[in-house]
């Protein structure tokens, strides 16, 4: 009886282990899936011309050259011009950070006004100012373009701002709005007693504990609009085009011989600025990705 | 006066936002919906000459491709998105000790520019120089995998990338929904001696229906609005094969200057997603006031 | 001397639904005025109207001889506290007292002065360096009365301010509040549903059903003389015995004959009822019916009744009966023989007693 018992515990907790490992397996195999392009992005981007002819994709360099890095920031050539990413990256960041943070500013006291001041047709107006979120871009593009043409911001960083904080509007609104609506109305009603008033009641009491609600819309704001690709192609001329755009010229260059590692450099460095948003604040990333997707 | 200001401070900081709207989204939208109704070449024209683009636009070879396209690209970008997420939520959640790296390394894509994904598996897939050549290196010679250049597969790789792309975030989304099932339920199943895989399929799978849907509802938005990826991929190439709509419109506007077919194509891509949004949103709504 | 407060015809409506119906109280200086009633009878409504946190459709309240139309809160001279407490999150116990007189331009030092009475007054200066999210609920409840002292106002608003307490805590609470209002001579309107709270800290207590005024009156009245079906049932614990009972005029007075199971009809009389209907509901409470061996009152009518369960309680033992159709519950004196199953003879002292009107539920005595 004891040797049947001691077998079949036996044969359970071989099974068990062959599962474990067969997950551990499985789950080490997308990792290298996902890992994949990154990888051959790094290692690309270390090696010459030569050695990438020559080589293959998935092998490490043989002798690591920086060349490519400098050609992709100061000298890689994206249409007539050959200056590198550096002065289209810098597009990006006085593109992106304004909008970013007036975006979520005015989010914040949307939020703020819709869910902790009921007044008549408050639901419908979030509703309304919500639904921006839902349209594909495409169908504001004509008309954007003739008004930011009318109003002298044709391919200029100023437009670029205005349409992303136009646009963005929905989303912050939204997060806030969640935000603040779990917080008691008696907040707000105490503090008219006090005497404070609509505005005294934000910069007080509620901007104070919205920390969190913050970090995650300006992550979500940030990496969409640097991430951004249409509006940048669609607004923007040669000097002001946003970081995405020049990497897409500098790939999709015709002229001259295609340089694979300054390709993969500059992917990087395009990307950098999200993918270090992402590492450092990753789990607030997450929560403004699920916020409002996911019920209860 | 100033009470007057007080009583209404939340409409009055509310009411340029709600401006924004009416004028850049409902206004706008009805721009080109007028436009979409005119004979605008290069300029605008607001004289209405009835649906003769809709009638072009679903004329045109290149916009059925497009259409056929976005059918393709989407079902099997949906339905492998979702797969896949859900395969890795469902191991991640078997107590994983390194979850969190896990975790970070299947999302990370999404922190990324689809123009950098777009760049990046374009190279990897470089018939010459990608996959392609070291698998014939390891020795098959006979391997191939020039999807990228056929323009009967290439709409395939852009189904690759973009996979590779959300279904981290898929998968991140059925993490929270599979830990937010009630324990005791599982606990009750597991009582009754009910096999581990069994409890995934009758009980956490059917009632995550709504996560399913949010999913769903996400995965269409971004597969009608592909654009980036697309540019950067193959650029709507070989030829036309991979064209979206949305790169088609892009086209019309900029470079054809033919308006009048932007603005239609805009609008059929407007009206898709609303035929798959808006009972959503009607729905969600609903639920909520009972 | 004018009323601190006064609501007359107060009405609020929200949309075509009637919240509130023709409100009339007035209270004088130094009271303590309870708003009591079960949820969704419109008291918190009430108490933020008085606040001017909600708009009134009709009516007006008038505090301390001024008429509150177009008065904000803050203009109010009043303080209020809330169930939740509403203390400010982000601020220390300190900047969450002073935060009012910071907004009113109050001069810095004398902020700190009445912060530091007001703080050794609820023994709370312990804390003032510390955050809401540190305190336990009844610091926490302090503090909020802390804010509502600081303003020194005309008229002290509580919004159910115990309802989140644990049962030990909260009769500790209740104390503390009653002794604010004598030490203090405070005037005080009091929101909650419980009536046990209501009695032990009013001094005039408003009883509201579906925002309408059921009853005003000091505890004693509206326990001892409640004014229709709904208040005796609501106030007192345990609830009044509300048994339904047919009326006969004869000689000596009205009797009261009351359905007894199979047995014999119990027949009370009281000889100074004056006119009634036909059939009414008799209000009887529990203290007010005896063992008849071991106590009698002067107009006590005995009767046998057949006891179902008794429960000894320590100091009391209470006997549950059927009589007309409803449980009857009788508080005895610990030495009672009573024996379920068995019959007994009570007495039900009718000077305490209360009638109603079947129909109309109605008070007739």
């Amino acid at each position: 009886m004891t040797n049947f018992a001691n077998r079949s515990t036996l044969n359970v907790s071989v099974k068990n282990l062959v599962l474990r490992w067969l997950l551990y397996a499985v789950l080490a195999l997308f990792a290298i899936y996902y890992m994949l392009p990154l990888f051959v992005m790094v290692t690309t981007s270390l090696k010459s011309l030569e050695e990438i002819r020559t080589g293959s994709l998935i092998s490490l360099p043989r002798d690591v050259t920086f060349q490519a890095w400098m050609t992709a920031w100061s000298g890689a050539c994206s249409g007539i011009k050959c200056e590198g990413l550096r002065p289209y990256f810098w597009n990006s960041v006085i593109m992106a950070v304004p909008a970013v943070l007036i975006s979520t500013f005015i989010g914040a006291l949307n939020g703020y006004a819709v869910a902790q001041w009921r007044f008549r047709g408050a639901n419908l107006i979030f509703a309304l100012i919500l639904f921006g979120c839902f349209i594909p871009f495409q169908v504001v593009l004509l008309p954007m373009a003739r008004l930011l043409g009318q109003m002298g911001l044709a391919g200029s960083i100023p437009g670029l701002i205005m349409v992303h904080v136009i646009y963005g509007i929905g989303f912050t609104t939204l997060f806030f709005r969640n935000y603040y609506v779990t917080i008691p109305p008696e907040l707000v009603k105490a503090a008219k007693i006090d005497g404070a008033s609509f505005f005294r009641i934000f910069f007080s009491i509620f901007l104070p504990l919205s920390l969190p609600i913050i970090v995650v819309t300006i992550i979500w704001q940030f990496t969409q609009i640097w991430n951004d690709f249409l509006f940048g192609v669609s607004f923007s001329e040669a000097g002001t085009q946003p970081v995405t755009v020049a990497l897409n010229n500098i790939v999709n260059s015709t002229t001259g011989v295609k340089e694979y590692n300054v390709d993969m450099a500059s992917a990087i460095i395009a990307a950098l600025p999200t993918l270090l948003v992402y590492v450092v604040a990753g789990k607030y990333f997450i929560r403004g990705l699920t916020a409002g997707s996911v019920k209860g | 006066m100033i009470t007057w200001l007080e009583k209404h401070m939340p409409k009055i900081v509310l009411a340029p936002s709600f401006l924004i709207a009416v004028i850049f989204v409902y206004g706008f939208i009805g721009w080109t919906a007028w436009v979409s109704l005119t004979r605008s070449r290069l300029l605008p024209r607001y004289d209405l000459h009835g649906f003769i683009q809709y009638e072009r636009l679903f004329d045109s070879a290149r916009w059925d491709t497009a259409l056929n396209n976005l059918y393709i690209f989407g079902f099997l970008f949906i339905i492998i998105s979702t797969l896949l997420g859900l395969m890795l939520a469902i191991l991640l959640d078997q107590k994983i000790r390194t979850e969190g790296v896990i975790r970070t390394i299947y999302l990370y894509p999404m922190a990324l520019s689809l123009i950098v994904t777009g760049t990046a598996w374009k190279w990897i897939l470089n018939p010459g120089l990608g996959l392609e050549a070291t698998f014939r290196d390891l020795g098959w010679t006979d391997f191939s995998f020039d999807w990228l250049v056929n323009p009967d597969m290439a709409i395939y790789t852009v189904v690759i990338a973009s996979v590779w792309q959300a279904s981290g975030f898929v998968m991140a989304l059925f993490l929270a929904g599979l830990r937010s099932i009630d324990q005791e339920v599982i606990k009750a199943a597991q009582v009754d001696g009910i096999p581990t895989w069994r409890i995934y399929a009758s009980i956490i799978i059917p009632s995550m229906a709504s996560i399913f849907l949010s999913a769903f509802i996400v995965l269409a938005h971004l597969a009608i609005k592909s654009f980036d990826l697309v540019i950067a991929l193959t650029g709507g190439g070989p030829g036309f094969a991979t064209d979206l709509p949305a790169t088609y419109m892009y086209t019309m506007a900029f470079s054809r200057g033919d308006l009048g077919q932007a603005a239609s194509s805009a609008m059929v891509m407007m009206m898709i997603i609303f035929a798959i949004v808006v009972p959503y949103l009607y729905s969600e709504l609903r639920a909520k006031h009972d | 001397m004018a009323p601190i407060l006064e609501l007359k015809g107060l009405s609020k409506k929200f949309g075509a639904l009637d919240i509130l119906k023709d409100i009339n109280v007035s209270i004088d200086a130094g009271e303590f005025l309870v708003l009591v009633g079960p949820s969704g009878c419109g008291k918190s409504t009430l108490l933020n109207c008085i606040a001017g946190l909600e708009p009134i459709s009709g009516g007006s309240v008038v505090i301390d001889g001024r008429d509150m139309q177009n008065v904000s809160p803050k203009d109010r001279d009043i303080a209020m506290v809330f169930q939740s407490y509403a203390l400010y999150p982000t601020m220390t116990v300190a900047k969450n007292i002073t935060f009012g007189m910071k907004v009113r331009g109050v001069d810095k030092a004398l902020q700190q002065k009445k912060l530091d009475h007001v703080a050794r007054q609820l023994q709370i200066d312990t804390l003032l360096d510390r955050r809401p999210s540190q305190l336990s609920g009844g610091q926490r409840q302090r503090v909020a009365m802390g804010r509502a002292l600081v303003r020194d106002p005309k008229l002290f608003l509580f919004d159910e301010p115990l309802s989140n307490l644990d049962a030990k805590l909260r009769v500790e609470m209740r104390t503390e509040i009653k002794k604010l209002h004598q030490n203090l001579n405070a005037s005080m309107v009091y929101v909650t549903h419980d009536q046990i709270e209501a009695m032990t800290l009013a001094t005039k207590i408003v009883v509201m059903k579906g925002g309408v005024i059921q009853q005003i009156g000091t505890p004693a009245e509206i326990y001892s003389h409640p004014a229709n079906l709904f208040v005796a049932d609501f106030m007192g614990s345990p609830a009044m015995n509300l048994i339904p009972a047919k009326v006969k005029k004869n000689g000596k007075g009205t009797q009261f004959i009351i359905q007894n199971n199979d047995r014999e009809d119990l027949i009370l009389t009281d000889l100074n009822a004056a006119n009634l209907p036909e059939q009414i509901v008799l209000g009887i409470r529990p203290e007010d019916i005896a063992d008849s061996k071991l106590q009698k009152h002067h107009h006590d009518q005995v009767a046998s009744c057949l006891i179902d369960v008794v429960e000894p309680a320590g100091a009391d033992t209470y006997v549950l009966m059927s009589l007309g159709g409803v449980e009857v519950t009788a508080r005895l004196q610990a030495e009672t023989s009573a024996i379920a199953g068995l019959p007994m003879n009570l007495s039900f002292n009718m000077d305490k007693a209360s009638y109603f009107d079947a129909n109309t539920g109605e008070r007739l005595n």
